[in-house]
Formats: structure tokens, sequence, C-alpha cells
């Protein structure tokens, strides 16, 4: 006996493409059919840089293309983060590294410096109003923390169900937060280091190319001991890494010299 | 010996006597229970088909958990509400208003008609039905005790000048939510507009009798905080009532291909999918 089930207004009528895809070789060995991996282009350029500060390095690392990384930034410390290979989104959260409830809050740090963007002298503010880092230094126009992070579920929205196997921001930030004992909930709106989103007059905002190039720099200030998650952007679908996802190298180093921008904490 | 001139505490039956008397009186912000005694029914909605009626005070907040298909109905009788809001989905409070996609996957700032209020799952959790405001914010926030603190002198939720924060944390916590389960929100009726050098010019609100409709597309927690906005120019902590109504009917569904809005876009058709598959798989 079948079932048929009726349920017109439950299962909208879709005409779902039949895959094209084949996991047998000519002569029917299975292959793998797990997606390669983003790896950057043989000719891409890469700029490895220096740190934006003078000062002794304390800590210097590579992080890889689509991967993550986290670290605690002590306060007064700088970390500079290199866009080696040039318009590479580094997804970033940042928590009070000795109580991760209070976290960075891009709409504090908005409403309390009355614009959209992240520029230099921007002081980075936690969901208590405070502030976490503050930006002593950048060398791009602005910086991005409307854009949010992509993730397998919202790639779904904006490219179709057909990309949901790609590896998003969202995962990244799960994986690495997982190590620091955080989880779903502490995931919140982040910066998009490197990221390019302008908001028309009308309201309408996307993500388009972006501005950086090799070796372009950020430094961030910890106004107090900051714990930061980065993810290496690994979304193939948008231009935030002109589909090519590339390295950044996380260095923090302790100033030498007095820095321009006081944190108004 | 009276506490007070006008009442008799002295015993416990006095005691007892004087504070039934004080029930069935009314103040401006209060809820009306049943939700059908509302004494501020919107015209179009059947009295009995309300569950949910207040006024939330200025300075006050509210909390409620919605059935999936549940109208909710913010209005602004003075053009000084400022509906600070989060949802999440009752059932798994971990998926909750996500602010990021709100704005970008609709290619879209600005809350409106029609706007999808997204979760971070890639989920519709409530639809705006209706605006008759336009003024709606998801830049910028609620207030947090230091911005009220800096701005008004004084930030205690009990104190003349409540943060959006410390009311949003209360009403979390009466849902087992802690401090960390509060994420960016949005507001209604009050917000900014980005100028071309990425400032914020200050929109406010668009006056008095505004209303936004929205519909349940998920079983959800609302919580609203009726607070300025931080942007707000004026140095006086400025904030007026909040009329919430909430109705359920049998025509009162949550968006299905039927509906024009299903189709809107094809981000938004791709959310609706989401939600609706969820939906099915647990039988709501």
């Amino acid at each position: 006996m079948t079932t048929t089930i009726d349920n017109p207004v439950m299962r909208p009528v879709t005409t779902v493409p039949v895959p094209t895809t084949t996991y047998l070789t000519p002569d029917g060995q299975l292959v793998s059919s797990v997606p390669v991996g983003a790896s950057y282009s043989d000719d891409t350029p890469l700029d490895w840089g220096e740190p934006l500060v003078s000062g002794a390095v304390v800590l210097d690392e590579q992080l890889a293309p689509r991967a993550s990384w986290s670290g605690v930034v002590r306060a007064g410390q700088v970390l500079t983060i290199v866009d080696v290979g040039g318009n590479q989104s580094g997804d970033c959260l940042l928590y009070n590294a000795q109580h991760t409830d209070e976290r960075y809050s891009a709409q504090d740090t908005l409403a309390w410096q009355n614009s959209a963007y992240i520029r230099t002298g921007t002081v980075l503010r936690s969901n208590l109003g405070r502030a976490l880092m503050t930006v002593v230094d950048n060398e791009i126009d602005r910086q991005d923390t409307i854009g949010g992070a992509c993730s397998r579920e919202s790639n779904t929205l904006r490219y179709g169900h057909h990309v949901m196997y790609h590896h998003g921001c969202r995962e990244n930030f799960l994986t690495e937060g997982a190590k620091h004992g955080l989880g779903m909930r502490d995931i919140v709106s982040n910066i998009n280091w490197f990221m390019n989103v302008p908001i028309e007059e009308d309201g309408a905002l996307g993500i388009v190319d972006g501005m950086s190039a090799p070796g372009k720099r950020v430094a961030l200030r910890a106004e107090i001991d900051t714990l930061v998650l980065i993810s290496n952007c690994p979304q193939m679908n948008n231009p935030c890494n002109d589909f090519n996802p590339t390295p950044l190298r996380m260095i923090v180093s302790e100033p030498d010299t007095d820095l321009e921008y006081e944190a108004d904490v | 010996m009276a506490l007070a001139a006008d009442h008799s505490t002295d015993t416990v039956l006095n005691a007892r006597a004087d504070a039934r008397a004080q029930g069935g009186q009314v103040s401006d912000w209060m809820p009306y229970l049943p939700a059908s005694t509302s004494p501020f029914c919107p015209e179009d909605v059947t009295a009995d088909s309300l569950t949910w009626a207040e006024t939330v005070a200025p300075g006050g907040y509210t909390h409620k958990v919605l059935a999936r298909g549940t109208r909710l109905r913010l209005e602004d009788p003075t053009g000084e509400a400022c509906a600070h809001t989060v949802l999440y989905n009752a059932l798994e409070p971990a998926e909750r208003l996500n602010v990021a996609d709100t704005q970008k996957i609709p290619w879209q700032a600005y809350l409106g008609t029609g706007h999808p209020l997204l979760s971070g799952d890639g989920r519709v959790l409530a639809t705006i039905l209706t605006d008759t405001s336009g003024r709606h914010d998801a830049f910028c926030g609620t207030s947090t005790a230091a911005w009220n603190a800096l701005r008004y002198g004084t930030a205690l939720p009990e104190g003349p000048a409540p943060a959006g924060r410390d009311l949003f944390v209360k009403a979390a916590a009466k849902h087992g939510l802690g401090p960390a389960d509060v994420p960016p929100s949005v507001s209604f009726f009050q917000g900014v507009r980005v100028a071309a050098d990425g400032s914020f010019d200050w929109a406010g609100s668009s006056g008095a009798g505004t209303a936004v409709e929205l519909v349940a597309e998920l079983p959800l927690i609302v919580l609203i905080a009726n607070v300025p906005h931080p942007r707000d120019p004026r140095p006086e902590y400025v904030v007026g009532p909040l009329r919430v109504h909430a109705w359920r009917t049998p025509e009162t569904n949550p968006t299905t291909p039927a509906d024009e809005r299903f189709d809107a876009s094809p981000e938004v058709r791709r959310a609706y999918l989401n939600t609706l598959d969820y939906a099915e798989a647990r039988a709501l």
C-alpha cells in the first residue's frame, strides 16, 4: 500500500535539478567525494609583513587559509593582523579573557562612535560598553563590522542549498571557541578585518570588492586582557577574499613607544 | 501604628484587607488579563483572539513566549516609544535573532514591511508584515549601563534612566537564559540612517500613532525593552509607553508558499524553506 502525502501548504512545488556529479571513475572505482579545500592559487602575491608598531614580539603565528586561530592579547600588548595575500577576510570576535560573558559588541562600538565603519582610532567595545581593544593603526580606509560571519546555514540563503557542504566562519568560531568553553550562545555579530561592506543611501548593503592588498595590516591594542578568535574566512562564493583564500599572520608585540590613540575606557 | 495614614495594617487581618483593597486598580502601564479585556484592542482584531495585551511602561520591559503563527503588533501611541527587541526560537534558544544576517541576507540594512528577522541558523524567526513607522534600527542596538551613565548620569535598572541591556538581562533570566544569551538587538520606532561618510544621522521617530506588525514563524521567546535609543540626541531620558498586542486565529498562520512574501526574493524564499523544513520535522 502506498501512502500519498498531500500537503500543498507545507510542500512548495519546486523543480530540483538532478546533480550531475559522479563518484565513480570511468573504470568503476569509487573516488573520494570530500570536496577539495580551497587553497590559494600558485601565482598569488604574498607579503607576510612586519608588526605595525615597534617593540618586542611575543607571539608570531601564521594562520592557514580557511583555518581558525585564537589567543589572549594581554592589556597593553598590540596585535598586528597581516592580510598576507590581500582581501582575505579575518572574521574576528573578542572576549574579556577573564569573563567571557563580556564580549565584542558591534552595535555598542558603532553607537558609541556614531559611525557605521571601523577606522583608525575606533574603540572596540563590549556588550557592557567597555573598551576591549583600540584600533591604533590601520592601512585600509575602513573595516567592516556590519556584514557578519558566513555559515553553512546563511550560505544556503545567499547562494542556494547546493553550498551547504561549504565550510563557514561560524563553524570556525564554534570550533575555536570550544577550546575556551564557548558555544553557540557566545557567537555574536563580529568584525571582518579587510572586508568591504558599503552601506548606500537607501540602506542597500553588500560585500563588494575589497580595498586591501597583500601585506596590508591593522593593529589593535588590548585595553584589557582580550581573548581573540579569528576565522580566516573560507567563503568561496563572494568577493571578500577574491575567491582565493590566503593566509593571515598574527603578531603580538609589546610596544616600546606610546601610541597615539587613547581609549576613553 | 499604621505605616501610612490611609492604611490600617496593624494586624494580619487588616494587612490582608488592605492589600486586597488595592486589587483591581488600573495604571497607565500594565498587562490586561485576560488579554481580551484590553482597552486598546486593535480595530481589525477580535478581542477574543488576543493572547497578549500590555502597555509597557517608559523605561520598562516585557517578555512572552508566543506560538508559531501568532501575530504581534507593537504600537507607539506617543511617538516616543522605542521597542528594543530580541527574539529566540523558544524550543532551542541558542537559535536567536542575528542582526548581521537580518541586514546582510536581504541586502538591506533598514527594516520595513516584508523584512525577515533572521536567526543565525538560516531561518526566519519573524516577518514584518506591516509598518507605518519606517524608523527602525539594526545598527546601534540598545543602551548599556556605561552609555546611560555617560549620557544621563545614572543607569540603574530601578532608577530613572535604565539601560536596555540590563532590562534584557532581567527578562532573559526569567527564561533561564544568562547574559551571554542576550545578542545584538533591533529597535522599532526610533533609528538612525547612515550618511555617505559612514556617520549616523539621527532619524528619530516618525511621530505618534505608528505600528509594526510581525508574524511568528517559529515558537518565539520575545524580549522587549522600552528605553531611549542610544543615539537619541536629547539630553533628557525621553521615552513613551509602548502598546503590545498579540493574537491568534485559525487564519493567523505562519508564512506559507501561498503567501506573496514567500517568494519576495530568492534569499527569503530559501529562508522560508529552511523554516518550513524545521517546523515540519518538529511537527510544529
